[in-house]
């Protein structure tokens, strides 16, 4: 009973190290699109209108330089809308690539804040800044499932 | 003359070769356009033009402009950090950018019509640079202009002063008048060097 108890501790552990090796020893791969992508769907300006509450952008977009680090807002819509920093036109989109890791303050009516925090990460080289990365995806990923396109 | 077939086949297919590799040669040049730094619009839409007051002492039109690459910010002249920093970033953009900068033209309208009068915006913005043109003109007029370009301003009152909280973001418009792109505040002069340069090959 106590062997197969150590047994079960020993697997574990041997689990979790070799979870920890692979998060911070194997690079991110650059993936596909660098896109974050938003879009206000058709039909919004008039479910706004109708009194109902829509959020599209959070306060806070976390993007990573190298990964995910251009940001794509689409108004789908059939009216112009400010949408994020800008004013944009139906079926116009705008196209935003950060190069730099840094905290970036838009002004955007949409939010109660009347601030859209965009925070740009650096690209996680070292095996702990990969562990914390990839932890963080994770998280994201399960809390808002639609975000399944980031790398691993 | 008669046209028989082989006559139409023989115009024909030289014009249809030809507007095929033209086609195909414009598919390629789109496919390779230089990224900006800039956040861009697709499709990108005519910029509103508009008359105001210029700080030049002449009405200031956008379509004066036409054929000249435009940076239009908006901002004031008592502005306390915003302003300045983006309009010496664009000072010293221009510098960069050589006998080119003869082809750009940094327009700056005002959201404190109150205060920035065109003899004050003249004063201000020469002290930048002397080509920079300022815009003013009544609160409503202002206010419409800032509307069709998605401009957020905010008048917050501290005691018996004011300051406007507004959107720090410039636009650049190419030489048709097209509003292409949103440089963010806080980019390097070499980002709007390396935009501007692109907007004037076109």
């Amino acid at each position: 009973m106590r062997a197969a108890r150590s047994l079960l501790i020993w697997s574990f552990a041997a689990g979790a190290v070799a979870l920890l090796a692979w998060a911070g020893l194997t690079p991110i791969p650059a993936g596909g699109s660098r896109d974050e992508v938003f879009e206000i769907p058709k039909g919004t300006w008039e479910r706004r209108r109708s009194g109902e509450n829509i959020g599209i952008l959070p306060d806070k977009i976390r993007l990573t330089l190298g990964i995910r680090d251009t940001l794509l807002l689409k108004n789908l819509d059939d009216v112009p809308q400010i949408f994020g920093p800008t004013l944009m036109m139906p079926g116009q989109s705008f196209r935003l690539p950060f190069e730099k890791a840094s905290e970036y303050q838009f002004a955007c009516t949409a939010h109660a804040s009347g601030q859209m925090t965009v925070i740009v990460d650096p690209n996680p080289r070292t095996p702990w800044a990969r562990i914390l990365w990839r932890a963080r995806t994770a998280k994201e990923i399960l809390k808002q499932g639609s975000r399944s396109g980031l790398p691993w | 003359m008669k046209c028989n077939f082989e006559m139409k086949v023989l115009f024909c297919a030289p014009v249809a070769t030809l507007l095929l590799l033209l086609s195909l040669t414009n598919l390629v040049q789109a496919a390779d356009a230089p990224a900006l730094k800039a956040g861009v619009f697709t499709p990108p839409r005519q910029a509103p033009d508009f008359s105001l007051q210029g700080s030049d002492g002449h009405e200031l039109k956008l379509s004066r402009y036409r054929g000249k690459a435009v940076v239009l910010g908006f901002g004031f002249t008592s502005c306390p950090d915003v302003c300045p920093t983006t309009l010496a970033t664009l000072a010293q953009a221009r510098r960069k950018l050589g006998s080119a900068a003869a082809d750009v033209q940094i327009v700056y309208i005002t959201v404190d019509p109150e205060r920035d009068t065109a003899a004050r915006m003249k004063q201000y913005l020469g002290s930048f640079d002397a080509t920079f043109v300022g815009g003013t003109g009544t609160a409503e007029q202002l206010a419409a202009l800032r509307k069709e370009y998605g401009i957020q301003a905010e008048k917050k009152t501290y005691g018996s002063s004011y300051v406007y909280a507004h959107s720090s973001f410039t636009y650049l418009i190419d030489r048709n008048g097209s509003l292409r792109a949103l440089m963010p505040y806080g980019r390097a002069p070499d980002d709007y060097v390396h935009d501007l340069k692109i907007l004037l090959q076109e």
